[in-house]
Parts: structure tokens; C-alpha cells; sequence
């Protein structure tokens, strides 16, 4: 079973599907749950290949295929997973149904005279969807530099059109500003992908991270080439200053769109970071640290200070996720062991946390008809249900112990103490910043008085709480929070020989 | 004295040229004797015939060439080697599907073709022409002399085979130029800046071919290389003498700042002869200057390398900072071909090892993207009162919500356009990364510096089409008062053009290994 090409299969079956969807007429009626059927068929097929998987030798890549692809240029289809690469293909390849099932009327019902436009554009979304999952695990598991880069760019097209084509009002703009931003990153990786090819042994072969390892010798151009790839990570990930596309994007696209975005496509630049900054440019990477923990620390309180003063939801649960990138770009580049262990869980925690308030904080505003937060007030009795989530998500966002949050956080303020005290203390102050803002806004949206037209409409019936579509489509997710919250085990196995692989000043 | 020893003339190796010259007098003795009512699916036939005959013929000069059989004839004026017979593969393929869309008419039956050239725009013979159905079906054999003209252009080894090629591909495209069935006086306009422009070219390029003279006492490549390292004094006279000649080069490139020309004729030019001439003049003049500065300027490389770096970094930074600008989408296009003749002189500038098949790659994804966006273009059109389609909806604005009403083709639109943007897994990534990396292996880092910041700046135009196509709704474009653009049924031959050049698009930027194989076999010049 094992000898099957799984990675392989998982790239090209929401491919061929998303294709087969988008290009076929008559399929356009059944988009949705064919695409949901795809989505968790595809979704069967990664845990069959996790069973796979052998995790007492999680750090090195596993289930690995290579073949030529452009020889001339020294490019191979190369793909393969270490720990790491695993748990974010489960996490965006769980995502993928979650989303496309709350984001089952992203495309309002339209009158029969337009039904087969309404048919085609909701193919269209399942379509891009898939496409995406199908890149999602491409990009986790490229073994080739050339590979990667272009998973990472053709990445941007599918979210350039969810976000355009599905967006609110803004949309255009908001789509513009994300895929100029992540472009400008991803070509000043481009000459580094560039210089990193001429450096090293060239051949057909010679864009295998296994082989660009340790090639550069020299430390200046070593230099140059790390920055070259960490600004396109920090764009993606997103840093300050480097983060603004973030909020706008957010909070135009529909909160599916953006729970793949944030819970997964941004996590591409963490990964990025572990990935190939790391392993490939060691010694610049200890030379750039002090200065990526200052930046990392400047996230963590920036975003959190800014996620109090915001109006709209969705821009809010955006910066928040600035200041959670920051702890993961902090554990990575704080130099322990721990800390870098937990800012890989930190990155799937955070996945999950993500998904579930962009989704709830959706369906929200759908009753709602609004995103802001000051529109809101006492939905506690309108909607307990809803608001029960939303509490559990934002308590795993922030950190509660017992919820997953709360494992990649100590692990990483645990490691920072070890190593530098100054940071772990400025770290430590966006923890408590975090729960401010986090109670702040459910205070604001949900307890108090609901206002009296929405207490009638609760009463007449037109308001209802979470139907059972919604609320399936959050029971995994919260679900997994409270497991990965309990019983972290399991998955720190599969991180922990990565992290002790990779750490900085570590036992290299 | 001596004696007069007529040249040895390697018939064999000028069969792709002799077929099209041969197909365009046969086209001209059409449009002359056949009778009216066949004359033009006669000279459609012949024009998509011969390109494919040709190609044939390259295939075969390949098969025997490449790999050692390389060699100059004609008394060292003409040169068949894999670069050249490359590039002819290139222009013929551009032939092809450039033609297709050329030779194709709206549902109506009308093609982009004025009725009668000689008639003045606007006159009652103009409209009595179009009532009687007349057509200029000279327009095929010109097109095919113009692809005779830039066949023999990458062949070229001797400035005056070079000057006599030059003129025989552009005088063909000055009176194409002017023959749009629209907009006539901007067409006519367009064609007398091209011409007038172009001939001052042409003397610059000829001043240039005459100091070159002066200096080696020959024409031929060989000669002027040989004598470049041989030389005693006088290379001021050589350098000017070749930036000259590459003036006159770099003006059919449209590089800036020899680019005043490009968007008014772009523009004004009937869309498919803009799309034909936008692909195929390039790559045209493109394969000369790679030939003239890899076989006769290796000894000048010093001193001319400095002026290309400029006309480069120029080209790259005008022509996108103007295209951003622009609000009609010939003119975007115009602007953004400015840019890519930059991004292309990028891969060549510093003379690398793998420029030549680096550029000849760059230019087949380019010319796949050109030819197919202006196909696009020429089936958006605006509808008058009653409903009856009229000319094309140039105006961006025009444009907006394309993707709605028609997807596929607005797809296809979004693809080409993404290529020229260069986003992986289509041709133009691949183009722009192989450029990169040879730049890169020459050493010439600054220069990929700015054509990576080009690239950003010039994605952001790209993308807006695509916003406008596929986010906006017509109501909500700015200019609301404009009419707004229907796309009509491609016909069979554009639908084949559209289907060629978004499969090449795609394929070479998915699984370009067979292309860049071959193109590695072929970067070899003769001396």
C-alpha cells in the first residue's frame, strides 16, 4: 500500500476534479456536492496515507517521489513529507470540506432565469477550491527549490479569483492589493531561487534541497540569498510591516476564503521558513535571528494592540492572526529546540483556531447583515449556539490550557525563557494582550441586551441559531481542538525530531 | 585584376525562403488574374499553405544542419545554422496562426480589411466598394514577402543581406498597416509614423553599415569580428558604426528609446496585422541582433554593452510605467511589448553562454501570449443601435464583466495576459526564468534587479484587465456611459489560432522540456 504514489494522487485528484468541474456544463448543477464528495475522498486518501507514515522517523521525508521534470533547467517533480509537511497537508486537506461546506451559499440563490449563471459561478468556487487544496499539498511537500516557487506563486491565482470574484463591495481592490503584494514577494525570491541555482552543483538535478544544502559558502551571498527568501515568507506569513494586505483581504473575501488563506496558504511562509530558510541558509539564518525575534516581537504586540481597536470582524480575527504569527515566527528563530517544536503546533492550533472564528464570525454576519462589531450586542440569547463556539474557538485562539492554543504558546514562551528573557517577557505581554482583546469583542458582540428588533425576530422565528449544516461543519473542528488540547502527544512526536533537526545553535 | 567568381549559392539551404517568396508572387498573380469570387479563399489557402511547407523545409534543413553541418554561403553572406533555422521555426509557427487570424472574417463576412485602399476614408467610392463586397486580398502576399523578409533576417551575416531584408519585411507592413477596415485615418496615420520613422531608421542603420565598412573593410560578420581583434586604432569609428546598426535593430524591437512608433501603430494597425507584426518582427529582429552581437561584436562587447544595459533598463521601466497608464487595451499591449523587448535583451546583453536559446524561448512564449491577446481583441467588439455588430471595443472600460458573458474566451485572455505577467506553469514564467538565469550566469545581477521590480509593476497592469473582465460588473465600470463589449463567435481558423496558442501557453510552461532541448541544440552560430 505504502508503495502507491500518494502524495501524487493527492495533488491530482482535486485537480483533475476542479478541471473536470469547471469545463464540463452539465456538472455545474451538482458542483457543490460533488466538490464535497471530491474534498472528503481526497481527505480519506491523506489519512490512509498517514497510516503510512512512520513517525519514529517523522524528521526525514517519507513517501518520496522523484522524477525529471525540466531537466535543461535542473528542475525535478521531487516531492515527499517530513513530520511537519504531514500535519499541514491533514490540516488543509480538512479544511477543504469544512470550507466549502459553510461557504455552501457564497453564491446567493438566484431567480430561475438565472440559474445556470448561478450554477456556473458556483462551480467556478468549488473549482477554484479544489485547485487549491490540490496546490496546498503541493507546496507542503516540494523536495525541489524550483518546485516550491512555483507552487507558491500559481497558489496566489486560485485565492486571486475566490477573493475577486466572491468578495463583498471592496473586492477588486482588496484582490489587487493581495496578489501585487504576494507577487513583489514572490520574484525577490525569485532571484534568490536564481542565485541559489548558479551556486549550486547545477545538472538535472540541481534544484533538490537535498542538494543545495550546505552549498553556499560564502557567507555574504549566503546572506543575500536568505533575505531574498525571508521577505517573500514574511509577506506571505504575514510580518509586520510587511502585513497589510492581510486585514484588507480578509475582510473582503468570504470568510471560507479567508480561513483557507490565513489557517493555511499564510502558514506556506512559516513553513517556507522552516523549510528552506533554515536547512538551506544555516549560518544566515543565526546571523539574521536576533533581528527576525525583534520583528517577530513587534507582530505579536503591534497586531494584538491594533485586533482592540478594530470595528470589523473580519479585520480583527486578521490581526490577531498577525500577532499569533509572530509567536510561530518567534519560536522558530528564538533558537530552542522547544520553542521551535511548539511553533509547529502552534501553526496547525492555529489553522483550526482560525477556521473557526472566520466561520462563525461569517455566519454571524449573515444574520447579522453586518460585519462590524459594534452592530452586534447580547447574541448570546439570539444565538447561543453560535456564540458557544465562537467562545471556544477564541479561547483556543488565545491560549485557554485544555485547548489546543495552548500547547504551541507555552512551548514557545517555555523555549524563549530558556534562551533570550527580554523576548520572552515582551512575548508574554501579547498573551495577556490577547485575552483583553478576545473578551473585549465577545463582550461586545454577544452578552448585554440584544437590541429589541433582533429579540423579535429571535422570538417570530426569522433569526434562528446554527443549522445543522453550520454546525457540522464546526463540530470537527472544535472537536480537534480540545483533542490536540488534551492530547498533545502524538503530534508533538511527529514534530519534535524536526525541530531538534533544525533548531538553531542547536547541536550543529 | 580580377577576375569575377560568381558566388556559391546553397540552394537547398534557402528552400524555406524560396517557398514564401514563391507563394507571395504566386499570391500576387491571384489577386491579379483569379477571378473575384475565389480570389480570396484561393490566397487564404496559399498563405496558410505555405508557412507549413516551409516549416516542412526547416525540418528537414534541421535534420541535416544541426549538430556539424553548419555553414556560411554566398560568399560568407548568408549563414544556416541551428540558431537561424530556430528562429525560422519560431516565425513560421507565428506565420501560421498570425495568418488564422488574419484570414478570418466576422459572422457577418466582414474582415478587418478595408474594402479598397485607394479609396479616401469617409468617400462615396469607399462605400461603393464596401456595397459591391470588394476586398484587398493583397494583403496575403504581403504578409507572406514580410515573412520571406524577416526568414532571411535571421539568416543574415552581412550588413548589406541585412539592410536589403529589413526593408523587404517592413515596407510590406507600412501599407498592412494602413488598411484597417475602422478607424481608417488613425490606421493611415499610423502607417505614414511608421514609414517616416522607419526610414530614418534605416538611414541611421545604413551610416551605421557604412562606418562598420570603413573600419574592417567588409560586410560579412566574420570579417568584422576577425578584424575587431586584429584591429589597429579606429574602434571609435567600429563602436559607432555598430550602435548605429543596432539602432536600426532595436527600432523594429520597438526598444526605448527607438519605441515612439510602437503604440500608434499598435494601435492603429488593423488588430491581426498588429498581433502577426508584434510577435514576428520581434523575434525577427531579435534573432539579427543576437547574431550580430554574438558573431561580429564579441571585440566590441566592452564598449557596447554599456548602451544595451541602458536600452534595456529604458525599455523595461518606460514601457511598463506607461502601460499602467494606458486606458485602451492596444495601447496596453503596445506599452507592455515595449517592456518585453527589455525583459528579452535582458537574457542576451552580456553575450552569456545560454542567451541564444534563452532569448529564442523568451520569444516563442512571447509571440504564443501576443498573437492570442490581439486575436482576443479582434472578436471584443461594440454593437450599434440595431443590434449589428460594429467595430472593436478597445476602450478597457469596455471590457468590464467579459468573464461573465463569456468565459472561455476571457479565460483564454487571462491566460495570455498572465503570461506576459510571468506566473508559473505558463510559457512566459519559463521565459523570464531561463532569461534570469542566463543574465544572471553573465554576471548581469543589476540588470535582473530591474526586471524583477519591472515585473512587479508590470503585473499589476495585467492583473487590472483581469479585474475588469472577471470581478467588475458592467454596471459598475467607471465609464458607464460607454457602450459596452459583446464577443462575437470566433470563426473556425481564429478558434484554431485562440485553441494553438493557449495549448502552446500552457504546454510550454507546464512540460517544456522537448522545446528547451531543442533550442539547446540549436544556440550555435556560425563564424
Amino acid at each position: 500500500m505504502s508503495s502507491l504514489p500518494w502524495i501524487t494522487i493527492l495533488i491530482a485528484v482535486p485537480l483533475v476534479a476542479a478541471l473536470v468541474l469547471w469545463l464540463v456544463p452539465g456538472l455545474h448543477r451538482f458542483a457543490r456536492p460533488v466538490g464535497l464528495a471530491v474534498s472528503l475522498v481526497t481527505l480519506g486518501g491523506a489519512v490512509a496515507m498517514a497510516t503510512g507514515f512512520d513517525p519514529s522517523r517523522a524528521g526525514e521525508q517519507q513517501l518520496t517521489q522523484t522524477v525529471g521534470w525540466i531537466p535543461s533547467i535542473g528542475a525535478s517533480y521531487a516531492v515527499g513529507l517530513n513530520g511537519l509537511g504531514l500535519v499541514m497537508v491533514l490540516l488543509a486537506l480538512a479544511l477543504v470540506p469544512i470550507v466549502l461546506a459553510a461557504d455552501w451559499h457564497a453564491v446567493p440563490d438566484a431567480s430561475e432565469a438565472d440559474r445556470r449563471a448561478t450554477d456556473r459561478r458556483r462551480a467556478t468556487f468549488v473549482a477554484l477550491v479544489l485547485a487549491l487544496a490540490s496546490l496546498m499539498v503541493a507546496v507542503f511537500a516540494a523536495r525541489d527549490v524550483f518546485l516550491f516557487y512555483v507552487v507558491f506563486e500559481v497558489m496566489l491565482i486560485p485565492v486571486y479569483f475566490l477573493v475577486g470574484m466572491f468578495g463583498g463591495a471592496n473586492r477588486r481592490s482588496a484582490a489587487v492589493k493581495f496578489l501585487v503584494y504576494s507577487l513583489a514577494g514572490g520574484l525577490i525570491m525569485l532571484v534568490g531561487v536564481v542565485m541559489l541555482y548558479l551556486q549550486g552543483p547545477g545538472g538535472p538535478q540541481g534544484f533538490l534541497i537535498d542538494n543545495l544544502a550546505g552549498v553556499v559558502s560564502d557567507p555574504t551571498t549566503e546572506r543575500w540569498l536568505f533575505v531574498a527568501f525571508f521577505v517573500a515568507f514574511a509577506v506571505k506569513a504575514p510580518m509586520w510591516p510587511v502585513h497589510t494586505w492581510l486585514p484588507d483581504t480578509t475582510a473582503q473575501a468570504t470568510p471560507g476564503t479567508s480561513t483557507l488563506l490565513v489557517g493555511v496558504l499564510d502558514k506556506v511562509g512559516t513553513f517556507g521558513m522552516l523549510a528552506l530558510c533554515l536547512p538551506l541558509f544555516p549560518g544566515a539564518a543565526r546571523w539574521a535571528a536576533p533581528a527576525i525575534v525583534v520583528l517577530a516581537l513587534i507582530s505579536i504586540v503591534y497586531g494584538a494592540l491594533v485586533a482592540i481597536g478594530q470595528q470589523d470582524m473580519m479585520r480583527f480575527i486578521a490581526f490577531t492572526s498577525i500577532s499569533h504569527f509572530g509567536f510561530i515566527v518567534l519560536g522558530i528563530f528564538v533558537g530552542s529546540e522547544v520553542a521551535m517544536t511548539g511553533a509547529m503546533f502552534y501553526m496547525l492550533a492555529h489553522g483550526l483556531s482560525i477556521a473557526g472564528l472566520f466561520l462563525l464570525a461569517g455566519y454571524l454576519a449573515e444574520r447579522g447583515g453586518s460585519r462590524r462589531i459594534d452592530a452586534y450586542g447580547g447574541w448570546q440569547r439570539v444565538t447561543p449556539v453560535l456564540a458557544g463556539l465562537f467562545l471556544v474557538s477564541g479561547m483556543a485562539s488565545v491560549a485557554l490550557p485544555g485547548l489546543s492554543g495552548f500547547i504551541g504558546e507555552y512551548l514557545v514562551l517555555v523555549g524563549s525563557f530558556a534562551s533570550s528573557i527580554p523576548a520572552a517577557a515582551v512575548a508574554t505581554l501579547g498573551v495577556v494582550l490577547a485575552a483583553l482583546y478576545f473578551l473585549l469583542v465577545y463582550q461586545r458582540v454577544f452578552t448585554g441586551q440584544p437590541r429589541a428588533e433582533i429579540a423579535q425576530a429571535r422570538a417570530d422565528g426569522a433569526l434562528r441559531d446554527l443549522g445543522a449544516r453550520e454546525r457540522w461543519s464546526l463540530v470537527p473542528v472544535v472537536v480537534a481542538m480540545v483533542v490536540l488540547g488534551v492530547l498533545p502527544g502524538p503530534v508533538l512526536d511527529l514534530l519534535t525530531p524536526l525541530a531538534q533537526v533544525l533548531a538553531l545553535g542547536g547541536a550543529q | 585584376m580580377t577576375t569575377f567568381q560568381p558566388p556559391v549559392i546553397d540552394w537547398a539551404a534557402l528552400t524555406p525562403v524560396l517557398v514564401i517568396v514563391g507563394a507571395g508572387v504566386l499570391g500576387v498573380l491571384v489577386a491579379a488574374f483569379a477571378p473575384a469570387a475565389r480570389r480570396r479563399s484561393i490566397q487564404v489557402v496559399v498563405a496558410l499553405l505555405a508557412p507549413l511547407a516551409a516549416l516542412g523545409a526547416v525540418a528537414w534543413r534541421w535534420s541535416e544542419v544541426v549538430g556539424g553541418g553548419e555553414s556560411t554561403f554566398v560568399a560568407g553572406q548568408l549563414a544556416e545554422d541551428g540558431f537561424g533555422l530556430a528562429a525560422q521555426m519560431i516565425l513560421l509557427v507565428i506565420a501560421l496562426v498570425g495568418f488564422a487570424v488574419l484570414a478570418s472574417r466576422l459572422p457577418g463576412g466582414e474582415d478587418a480589411f478595408t474594402p479598397q485602399g485607394a479609396s479616401a476614408p469617409g468617400s462615396a467610392y469607399e462605400e461603393a466598394a464596401r456595397k459591391a463586397g470588394l476586398e484587398q486580398t493583397e494583403v496575403y502576399p504581403l504578409a507572406l514577402f514580410s515573412l520571406a523578409g524577416m526568414l532571411v533576417f535571421t539568416m543574415a551575416n552581412d550588413l548589406l543581406v541585412l539592410f536589403v531584408a529589413l526593408e523587404v519585411l517592413s515596407l510590406p507592413l507600412y501599407v498592412l498597416t494602413a488598411l484597417a477596415r475602422r478607424r481608417r485615418v488613425l490606421s493611415q496615420e499610423a502607417a505614414l509614423k511608421y514609414f517616416l520613422l522607419g526610414a530614418f531608421s534605416s538611414a541611421i542603420f545604413l551610416f551605421g553599415v557604412a562606418l562598420l565598412f570603413g573600419y574592417s573593410a567588409s560586410l560579412t560578420y566574420a570579417d568584422i569580428g576577425t578584424a575587431a581583434t586584429a584591429s589597429v586604432g579606429m574602434d571609435g569609428m567600429a563602436v559607432v558604426g555598430l550602435l548605429m546598426v543596432l539602432t536600426g535593430l532595436l527600432f523594429k524591437v520597438g526598444a526605448v528609446p527607438f519605441h515612439a512608433w510602437v503604440p500608434d501603430v499598435y494601435q492603429g494597425a488593423p488588430t491581426p496585422v498588429t498581433g502577426f507584426m508584434a510577435a514576428a518582427t520581434k523575434t525577427a529582429a531579435f534573432a539579427a541582433i543576437a547574431r550580430l552581437l554574438y558573431v561580429a561584436a564579441p571585440g566590441f562587447a566592452w564598449d557596447v554593452e554599456p548602451a544595451l544595459w541602458v536600452v534595456a533598463i529604458a525599455s523595461m521601466l518606460v514601457g511598463t510605467v506607461l502601460a499602467i497608464v494606458q486606458t485602451d487595451i492596444k495601447r496596453t499591449l503596445a506599452y507592455s511589448s515595449v517592456a518585453h523587448a527589455g525583459f528579452a535583451l535582458v537574457a542576451i546583453v552580456s553575450l552569456p553562454e545560454g542567451g541564444p536559446d534563452a532569448l529564442l524561448f523568451y520569444l516563442l512564449a512571447y509571440s504564443f501570449a501576443t498573437v492570442g491577446a490581439f486575436a482576443v481583441v479582434t472578436l471584443v467588439r461594440e454593437r450599434d443601435d440595431a443590434g449589428n455588430v460594429t467595430g472593436e471595443a478597445t476602450h478597457l472600460s469596455q471590457w468590464a464583466g467579459l468573464g461573465r458573458r463569456s468565459p472561455v474566451l476571457a479565460a483564454a485572455m487571462a491566460l495570455f495576459l498572465l503570461s506576459f505577467a510571468g506566473i508559473p506553469l505558463t510559457a512566459g514564467f519559463l521565459g523570464k526564468f531561463t532569461a534570469f538565469v542566463a543574465a544572471a550566469d553573465g554576471g548581469a545581477w543589476p540588470l535582473v534587479a530591474v526586471a524583477v521590480l519591472a515585473s512587479i509593476a508590470a503585473a499589476f497592469f495585467y492583473v487590472r484587465v483581469i479585474v475588469l473582465m472577471f470581478f467588475t460588473r458592467p454596471e459598475e465600470s467607471d465609464e458607464p456611459q460607454r457602450q459596452r463589449a459583446q464577443a462575437v463567435a470566433p470563426g473556425a481558423l481564429t478558434r484554431v489560432a485562440l485553441v494553438v496558442c493557449a495549448a502552446g501557453t500552457l504546454v510550454l510552461g507546464v512540460w517544456p522540456t522537448p522545446v528547451l532541448d531543442l533550442l539547446a541544440q540549436a544556440a550555435r552560430f556560425v563564424v
